[in-house]
């Protein structure tokens, strides 16, 4: 179980957060006006590093906010959580 | 069939070599030749399996197979074997049941025992969901000709004793989905079996050997692997690498539509036969057999976070065992004796991908998840045709990279749930 420190709330154990995926993917502005192959990147294509891995958490059993956090996906080892737009 | 050096396991050989006369090695540890007419990446089940039907229907022999470790290492040798083909949708339901029947004579057609079990496969349902949704799983598998059949409590308890039933069950059973020819298989076995018998026909099994690099021309077309035993040159590259195949496809230049998960197993130490059969409870990530060395065998859930860790959390599988302990209460004072985990690839629609990419002579299968296993040999055989002939499979053409794009996915997330 990792060992998680929300940026609020300081250091909690895995199983207060909900994982929301990889971060920074924004949704397209206006969906109508790009072609399926951009909306099948932002839907589904994903970086699925080995290495440092850029992702978002909530921590749903807490302060209840998402944050985001830099971590090694072979290590599991968490680099920093920051919160958004910080 | 087994030509060249390779022994031909028979009764006849056995008794010879008990009064003396060693058995030679499986198959041939070569150096990498400068080129191949084919490279596959991966010297899993799928890998070897592709290899082989290369060698075999296709007379496509001058293949290597390259792994970064040893052969069998990766998934294969670390699931759960839990083999099936009861899926819902048609297009799952052809790939999984052109692997069961291949399933069925695969000891024969490689003169290698792989010990496949059809033993049945019992899916319990705990709510009116589960319920729902297998019976319509039942209904559609009669429609294509697949067996499945749905249980009452009292009959699944019959068809596996040791499950509880009681009404005041944490988790009740309200019934289960039943393929009788579902079972396992021996993992390891089929590795290797696929292994000795592409070596035979001439294949190059090359282990130790990690591919670092995709080379491509001025076109983008593939043109070979750079690897940690020197460059390799091939028109023809199938990625076979399931959980690092988004990591392969990166050299290439291609992002995936993939995410890879730490999924865990456990043994528990060995008891006298007690599990007739496999039980699978997706509701609770409770996945249960017997191998025949006594151990019961137990599939866990997967993390929650991408992760290449191969070692998975471990309240993951204590959510498991409260499970099983729940279902089986005979089982509970068991000690287990081990756990690993692997790392697998999912697909957001939980179907594989096999086939063309949008890079010339680059070929992926991939995508095949907590689930892959029980489709080795029909995953080998399409991605096989797919390869030697530069069109997809019938079989493999549903399962298209491409389909992200056109919105035509395979849903069996929403069909199964979970892990399958
Ligand atoms: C714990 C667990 C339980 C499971 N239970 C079941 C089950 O009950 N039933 C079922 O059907 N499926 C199950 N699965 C899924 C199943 O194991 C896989 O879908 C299947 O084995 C995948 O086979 P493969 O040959 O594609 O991959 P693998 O066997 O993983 O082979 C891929 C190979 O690629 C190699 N490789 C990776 N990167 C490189 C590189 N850069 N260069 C060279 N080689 C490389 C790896 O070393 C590896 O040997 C389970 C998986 C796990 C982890
Ligand atoms: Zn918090």
């Amino acid at each position: 179980m990792l060992l998680i420190p929300c940026p609020w709330c300081g250091p909690r154990p895995e199983n207060e957060f909900h994982h929301a995926g990889q971060a920074h993917i924004a949704r397209p502005e206006d969906p109508a006006a790009v072609d399926d192959a951009t909306w099948a990147e932002y839907l589904y294509l994903r970086t699925n590093p080995k290495g440092a891995h850029a992702e978002r958490w909530r921590h749903s059993h807490g302060c209840g906010r998402f944050f985001n956090s830099v971590r090694d996906t072979v290590t599991d080892r968490i680099a920093s959580t920051t919160r958004p737009n910080a | 069939m087994m030509a060249g050096s390779i022994q031909t396991f028979s009764f006849k050989q056995l008794l010879r070599r008990a009064f003396g006369g060693a058995w030679t090695p499986q198959w041939r540890d070569p150096e990498p030749q400068a080129g191949y007419d084919v490279v596959i990446v991966g010297a899993g089940g799928h890998g070897l399996a592709t290899a082989y039907y290369l060698a075999a229907e296709f007379g496509i022999r001058n293949v290597a197979v390259l792994d970064k470790g040893w052969l069998g290492g990766g998934n294969t040798g670390r699931n759960t074997t839990i083999i099936r083909s009861n899926y819902l949708w048609d297009e799952s339901a052809a790939i999984y049941e052109h692997a069961l029947k291949l399933w069925e004579t695969l000891s024969q057609t490689l003169n290698y025992n792989v010990m496949y079990s059809p033993r049945g496969v019992m899916m319990l349902a705990h709510s009116v969901h589960d319920t729902q949704v297998f019976k319509r799983h039942v209904h559609a598998n009669r429609l294509q000709g697949i067996d499945n059949e749905w249980l009452t409590p009292t009959q699944a308890q019959a068809f596996c004793p040791p499950l509880y039933i009681g009404s005041d069950a944490r988790y009740p059973v309200m019934g289960a989905a039943l393929q009788r020819r579902g079972g396992i298989a021996r993992h390891d076995a089929v590795a290797w079996g696929y292994a000795r018998a592409a070596s035979a026909l001439g294949v190059d099994i090359i282990q130790n050997c990690e591919v670092i690099g995709i080379d491509r021309d001025a076109d983008g077309a593939v043109t070979g692997v750079q690897t940690t035993r020197g460059p390799i040159a091939a028109s023809r590259v199938g990625v076979v690498a399931a959980g690092h195949t988004s990591v392969l496809m990166n050299m290439a230049g291609l992002r995936m539509p993939l995410e890879s998960f730490p999924l865990q197993a456990l043994v528990s130490e060995p008891i006298k036969p007690a599990m007739p059969c496999v039980v699978m409870s997706n509701t609770v990530h409770a996945y249960i057999s017997q191998s025949d060395k006594g151990e019961l065998v137990i599939g866990a859930g997967t993390d929650v976070y991408p992760s290449y860790s191969q070692a998975g959390g471990l309240h993951i599988a204590e959510h498991t065992l409260d499970a099983i302990c729940e279902l089986f209460p005979t089982f509970r004072r068991l000690r287990m004796l081990r756990n690993w985990g692997g790392i697998v690839d999912t697909t957001p629609d939980r179907s594989p991908i096999i086939g063309l990419t949008p890079v010339p002579g680059l070929f992926v299968n991939c995508g095949w998840g907590t689930g892959g296993f029980k489709a080795t040999p029909g995953s080998g055989h399409v991605f096989a045709a797919t390869i030697a002939t530069g069109i997809p499979h019938p079989i493999a053409e549903p399962f298209s990279l491409d389909r992200f794009r056109t919105g035509r996915l395979i849903d069996e997330a929403a069909a199964a749930a979970v892990s399958h």
